[in-house]
């Protein structure tokens, strides 16, 4: 035992002044890319500004705006039913695909392979491939995906099942995968039928899974941004009697990217909150997931 | 026994059967595109599901006019596309691997700090910092191709320090402590026998950052000039925004040019990208 904590310190020792060739350059950038901007981040929330050089402190005033924008209140509801209605559809659909595959069924690789592949193409390109196809079958009907809301919600839904229930199911397929073997045995001698051995065995095995996918449904569902932006981009847009726009279809992230650079930007500093909350409210759920999986590894 | 077992052959052909359907109608919007930018601009609205012949069809125009014509041609953002993704997971790669090693190997409180501000990090939304990031990384000239992957290694580097961390809490001590007695330097070990024992993780990170890379929008779009540079969903989100205008048939070959070298690419490395997506969705 002490001769491995004396050869570990020799390994120490030669490399533990070495950290300007193996830290400095991630070090650079990382406070470059992320620490800087994310503390002025923080600060520039608490000012009215135009530029950053002449920033003026305000305190909470842009937490009390942003909060009574109506826009924002909009966009969160909006977003919190989006985020809920697909991640029941995504886990629902891709647990169902993922258990179909793990039968041993004929072709089970080709399948596998064609559910997954929509999640190699890019928000923005799904976002116009979808919006071709719903224009093409509404205009028979000479409407748009741009003039009606409701289109615009169940098109997004479709859009991102048909992206992320491939995902999902690589997931719920390494957890059926991952079910052991003579629990299975178990069940089938002691005469389980196959619905009791789904719901009374196999489920309650893989509940790190659902774990995983529902948290991971659930933030993606919330950031969600470039297929947003290129299916509806918000449209169709209401003029409130008080002059103000809400963006129907206009999810978190771009209601704050348009808070930021709108066309009639009055102060970035409510924008900068918008995002600090947006911010809280998305990495609160990160740790709650977090805290949850912990729990379940400590009982396994 | 013998019926059971029928009655399980059958119904496994039915789920293939149903599956099989389900796989046509995931192919059908795909093949709709491809469709699509073999057809004139006025018939993919009003056409859309319509096979492109007779006076419908525009042939390869489509792609000529859209790939190499206009006053942004398409293989420009093509080109810019593939060096800023190339160059950023190449440094991402590199970087992170080595300070994911130092962090774990030398595990002092700057390494523990480090190491927590990585985890942090891969719970901020892109928002957050989006401006102030943007602000920063224009003041100090990072927005062109050849500088925009410090920032995507800046604003990567939590999920790929992660990830390798995590991989070398598993690789055993005893080769390296053998090496530092024989007098092997920090950097002969790091390459010689540490990377080598990485490949699989080096794999798994390097397709993650491919995937987010190549298909990232807004933090090119908020960097970049992009009076100059034009990445591929820039250019795409660019031409669609520039109202009424877009012709649709040109834009459907545009699109069907940009995801070929993706399902080009997730078919010569299928295996590999599966792993990857669930080793970093199962941690991130």
């Amino acid at each position: 035992m002490s001769k491995k904590i004396n050869s570990a310190s020799t390994l120490q020792r030669t490399i533990g002044k070495w950290w300007p060739v193996f830290m400095l350059p991630v070090l650079i950038c990382f406070v470059i890319g992320f620490v800087w901007p994310f503390i002025q981040g923080i600060y520039l929330s608490f000012c009215n500004f135009r530029l950053v050089s002449d920033a003026t402190f305000v305190g909470f005033d842009n937490y009390g705006k942003a909060f009574t924008d109506p826009s924002f209140g909009h966009s969160f509801w909006y977003t919190a039913l989006y985020a809920v209605v697909s991640l029941v559809l995504i886990n629902v659909l891709a647990f169902l695909v993922a258990y179909a595959l793990t039968q041993g069924i004929k072709g089970s690789n080709l399948f596998r392979t064609v559910f997954f592949m929509p999640n190699l193409i890019g928000g923005i390109v799904l976002g116009y491939i979808w919006s071709m196809i719903f224009d093409g079958i509404l205009s028979q009907y000479h409407t748009s995906i741009l003039l009606n809301s409701t289109y615009g919600f169940w098109g997004l839904i479709i859009l991102m099942c048909w992206q992320q229930i491939g995902y999902m199911m690589i997931i719920y397929i390494a957890g059926l995968q991952a079910v052991p073997e003579d629990i299975l045995e178990a069940a089938r001698i002691d005469g389980a039928s196959r619905s009791q051995t789904l719901f009374k065995v196999v489920i309650p095995n893989m509940m790190p899974s659902f774990t995983i996918c529902t948290f991971l449904t659930l933030i993606n569902g919330f950031k969600l941004f470039d297929q947003n932006l290129a299916l509806t981009g918000g449209q169709p847009f209401i003029i409130q009697p008080d002059g103000t726009t809400i963006k129907t279809t206009e999810m978190l992230a771009l209601n704050i990217y348009n808070t930021f650079y709108g066309s009639n930007v009055t102060s970035q500093g409510v924008a900068q909150a918008k995002a600090v909350i947006f911010f809280i409210l998305v990495a609160g759920l990160g740790l709650l997931q977090l805290s949850y999986t912990r729990k379940r590894e400590v009982q396994q | 026994m013998d019926g059971t077992l029928k009655g399980d052959q059958r119904r496994k052909n039915i789920l293939s059967i149903i599956l099989a359907i389900l796989c046509v109608i995931y192919v059908l919007p795909v093949f709709e595109v491809v469709m699509n930018s073999f057809k004139l601009n006025t018939y993919v609205k009003t056409e859309t599901f319509a096979w492109p012949s007779g006076e419908m069809s525009a042939g390869w125009q489509n792609y000529a006019n859209g790939v190499a014509f206009g006053s942004y041609p398409f293989w420009q953002s093509v080109i810019w596309s593939a060096v800023i993704t190339v160059l950023s997971t190449v440094l991402i790669l590199v970087c992170t691997s080595m300070a994911a090693w130092y962090i774990e190997r030398v595990n002092n409180k700057f390494c523990k700090a480090v190491y927590f501000l990585c985890v942090f990090s891969m719970v901020v939304p892109f928002q957050m910092v989006m401006f102030t990031l943007s602000k920063t990384a224009d003041s100090l000239g990072l927005n062109t191709p050849w500088t925009i992957p410090f920032v995507y290694l800046g604003f990567g580097a939590g999920l790929a320090i992660f990830m390798f961390v995590g991989f070398v809490k598993s690789v055993p001590l005893e080769v390296e402590e053998a090496a530092a007695i024989d007098g092997c330097g920090p950097l002969r070990i790091f390459f010689l026998i540490v990377l080598p024992m990485l490949k699989p993780t080096l794999i798994s990170v390097g397709i993650l950052e491919i995937m987010w890379i190549w298909n990232d929008y807004l933090l090119p779009y908020l960097v970049l000039d992009i009076n100059q540079y034009r990445t591929i969903p820039i250019q795409i989100q660019y031409l669609n925004g520039s109202y009424g205008t877009v012709d649709l048939g040109v834009m459907m070959a545009l699109i069907v040019v940009s995801i070929v070298p993706v399902i080009v690419f997730y078919l010569t490395c299928q295996k590999y990208i599966i792993k990857g997506v669930a080793a970093g969705a199962v941690k991130g």
